[in-house]
């Protein structure tokens, strides 16, 4: 066991020495107070939700947390290589994280005396600067790229023919212009939570976790979620100023989800994916400086919808069934048929829906002093061939908003394996 | 109307849409014409609130003092609805906000003199609209109108289809030299000529776009291609002539295919602009696009990646842009008078440091620009573009 990590400790015993996430962190608590009466099973995947205010999602369920969870306002991604090609040791590094994911989720500190407990000789366990924080809402979303289970050709790690049919390799999409150290990586973390810090802490403790067995490939700091995954959220807005994610997929609709999220375990081998999803990343930056030069006029028709309410073009309010047939003068119609949201809409999609679950990002500015920023989309998927590469294919011809102001930077597709069961670790499945 | 006005429509082959943001901006040229100069909303009780239904146009005031006015048009009727302020005559438009769809609100601002006019709001977009009076009183701050504003305007357009015309054709003569030196094999004299004859292009490269099937053909980057699409123009021939490490020439009979479909689709693309019909906001908004070119592709070396000629582009944008905003220059000296000259300065400031990069009819590579001096080009940019972007409205609201 790597000492970075620990045993899980018994939940009493954290709550004493951290005590700190008080009358909210009461949900997580009691989930793992039960785990430690009851044994494992018998809170296996039906982790009681916690209460609104509870700042614990739980980690443990059918499906991993951070994909149907109300969208946190703040995000931590990283992709890793691994640089070991010992099984023993990947299969290792992904128990360790699982048992740091389950106590950092809870508001706890990594390792068995994080980062003030252990010995005065040796460096803290846990890094710290989550200390006096609570959970924040903090999810741990784990997935793995292509690169996992072959490189070259040549699969890795005892994984002969374990790869999904559907975790392909995405095509050259018109006008991508992809930095290779923005894209790609053989693992991916989703940190989000409802503070940065908490998101950071989190990446920055499993990749010191890792390091020796993975390196850190890219990284991507989000703030702002730019879409609702529930209706409780009011629909945020992205760095263009418009609305974004209003006809979003939400946890409520409970059978699109299993039509369009959940991804199928189509063969005996897949098995480890059910209760699981792909996992789209793409780094979107937008032209924002020529965008704040463009007309009200034109930015709400290469949208499709009005800056102040939401609202389609057709009319109405901003959840009103946009009407793509309405005409306006002279017989066009009043949602531009290059428009965005009409290009991503269902209906012109053969009726394929996807979660997004994206983040504004801003990072710093280039060279010539703009705003390097935009749109760290995320979207999770139940297969990318039908679900997300038609779509964007389309987009990048024929969105004439994708076309004009935006520019897709770094990308990643990663299978991201079902929930995981107390005592059991991430993708175990995969290693069984 | 064609695309002009509207270039980010143009790279969707088979749709040709004329926006809503079109149909807002192109308020008819029918202007008073007098105005201050300072551009101060000056209605004295804020915007004129209007309420469209399927039977009724509730107008909030009918009179009001004379300047700009800003009228906030809610629709709450079940059809697309449009407003209009027309002259007393009831004939005679001054200014037009279309397609407001059911529960949606859109703003109109106009500038008015002292007078009688006449508000509609056509539910429905048919017929004449239901009108009321409404009397502009003299707020004593305006020049009286201008009767020669909209000639003005006419002739800016005139000039800048004569413009466009001329490019076209020298753009058709270069190509056609280049053309019959890249199919012979003859590269040097090929390079020679690519970054001068592609200058014709970019001067009216938003014309060119409007023209959403030839744009691709004769100005797809490699980055821009789907799989599968063939790759023709001026950069499948630049990757040729300027090739990467690794590349594998054309054969003879591909540089003739390619030399040749330039050509055609030149010519195609002259004819086609003969019968443009120009606007002044597509004047307008052509300038500022020509702009975004530069922002977006040109000040950062992704337009030209294999010759390194951004510079020729970035000035080649940079003159259609000046042209057309010389030619509106008169008009818009009379409705804004600092835009114009705040213009005319920062036009001389990116043309200044341009030149230090330009030997003659040359420009220096872009792979030889330190980062700073690509910073200092950018800001300009930065500082000229954001002026630019409000010359429309400026001319035409």
């Amino acid at each position: 066991m790597d000492p970075a990590v620990g045993e899980r400790p018994t939940a009493g015993a954290r709550l004493s020495r951290r005590g700190l996430f008080g009358i909210a962190g009461l949900g997580g608590a009691a989930a793992g107070l039960a785990a430690g009466f009851l044994g494992h099973d018998a809170v296996a995947a039906s982790a009681a939700p916690p209460a609104a205010d509870s700042p614990v999602v739980p980690f443990h369920g059918d499906h991993q947390a951070g994909i149907t969870t109300p969208a946190q306002d703040r995000l931590h991604m990283a992709a890793f290589d691994v640089t070991t090609t010992k099984r023993d040791e990947l299969i290792q590094l992904l128990k360790d994280w699982t048992r740091a994911a389950e106590a950092l989720t809870e508001g706890r500190p990594a390792g068995a005396t994080g980062a003030v407990d252990g010995p005065y000789g040796a460096p803290p366990e846990d890094t710290g600067e989550a200390l006096d924080l609570n959970a924040g809402k903090l999810t741990l979303t784990f997935g793995f790229g292509a690169g996992l289970f072959e490189k070259d050709g040549v699969p890795r790690f005892g994984l002969d023919g374990r790869r999904p049919e559907a975790l392909i390799d995405l095509p050259h999409f018109p006008g991508d212009d992809l930095d290779p150290a923005r894209s790609g990586g053989d693992l991916v973390v989703q940190a989000c939570a409802d503070d940065p810090q908490v998101a950071v802490h989190a990446i920055r403790n499993l990749a010191r976790i890792g390091f020796g067995k993975v390196r850190v490939r890219w990284s991507q700091l989000g703030f702002g979620r730019t879409s609702s995954t529930t209706r409780a959220q009011q629909t945020p807005r992205n760095l263009f100023g418009f609305k974004d994610g209003t006809n979003n997929l939400k946890v409520e609709d409970d059978q699109l989800l299993d039509q369009h999220v959940w991804a199928t375990a189509g063969r005996p081998e897949d098995a480890w994916l059910a209760g699981g999803s792909y996992l789209v990343a793409r780094r979107i930056r937008m032209h924002i400086e020529t965008w704040d030069r463009t007309s009200l006029g034109e930015q709400e028709g290469l949208i499709g919808r009005t800056k102040g309410t939401g609202a389609p073009l057709s009319g109405g309010e901003e959840f009103t069934e946009p009407d793509f047939t309405r005409q306006g003068k002279g017989g066009k119609p009043l949602i531009p048929l290059d428009s965005h949201m009409r290009m991503a809409h269902p209906s012109q999609n053969s009726g394929v829906r996807m979660l997004r679950r994206g983040y504004n990002y801003t990072d710093g500015s280039d060279g010539v002093g703009h705003l390097d920023a935009g749109l760290f989309f995320i979207a999770f998927v139940t297969d990318p061939r039908s679900h997300y590469v038609p779509m964007q294919m389309a987009m990048a011809k024929g969105d004439t908003l994708a076309v004009e102001y935006l520019k897709h930077t770094g990308s990643g597709l990663f299978a991201v394996p079902g929930g995981v069961k107390p005592g059991g670790f991430i993708g175990d499945g995969l290693f069984a | 109307m064609p695309g002009f006005t509207l270039p980010k429509n143009a790279r969707v082959p088979g749709t040709k849409i004329a926006s809503l943001a079109a149909a807002v901006v192109a308020v008819p040229l029918i202007l008073t014409g007098c105005t201050d100069n300072t551009k101060a909303p000056d209605t004295a009780g804020g915007a004129i609130d209007v309420v469209s239904s399927n039977s009724e146009c509730k107008v909030s005031a009918t009179s009001v003092p004379s300047g700009n006015l800003t009228f906030s048009v809610k629709n709450e009727g079940t059809e697309v609805t449009e407003f209009y302020l027309l002259a007393a005559d009831g004939l005679r438009i001054l200014g037009e906000v279309e397609n407001i769809g059911p529960g949606l609100s859109r703003n109109l601002v106009v500038t008015a003199p002292a007078g009688t006019y006449t508000t509609a709001c056509k539910p429905g977009m048919e017929g004449d609209g239901i009108r009321a009076a409404l009397e502009v009183t003299p707020s004593g701050n305006q020049r009286p109108a201008d009767a020669d504003f909209q000639h003005l305007l006419d002739t800016a357009t005139t000039q800048y289809a004569s413009y466009v015309k001329d490019q076209g054709e020298q753009l058709l003569t270069g190509t056609e030299q280049f053309a019959a030196a890249f199919a012979a094999g003859d590269a040097a004299t090929a390079r020679g000529l690519y970054a001068a004859t592609r200058q014709h292009w970019e001067r009216i490269e938003p014309v060119a776009e409007s023209f959403g099937d030839l744009d691709p053909q004769l100005d797809a980057r490699e980055a821009d291609l789907e799989p599968g699409q063939e790759w023709t123009g001026w950069h499948r021939a630049e990757k040729d002539l300027f090739p990467p490490a690794g590349y594998t020439a054309l054969t003879a009979a591909e540089r003739s295919a390619i030399a040749d479909r330039m050509v055609a689709d030149t010519k195609d693309l002259v004819e086609r602009t003969r019968t443009l019909e120009i606007s002044a906001d597509m004047l307008g908004n052509g300038a500022k696009e020509l702009l975004d070119e530069v922002a977006t592709g040109k000040v950062t070396g992704e337009e030209e990646i294999w010759s390194h000629t951004d510079l020729w582009d970035f000035q080649a944008n940079v003159d259609g842009a000046r042209i057309a905003f010389e030619n509106l220059k008169p008009a818009l000296q009379q409705k804004d008078a600092a835009l114009a000259a705040s213009l005319d300065e920062k036009f001389a400031a990116l043309q200044a440091e341009l030149a230090t990069h330009a030997q003659g009819a040359a420009f220096t590579s872009y792979d030889k620009l330190t980062p700073e001096q690509v910073q200092r080009l950018a800001s300009l940019v930065d500082a000229l573009g954001e002026p630019l972007s409000r010359l429309t409205a400026a001319v035409v609201l």
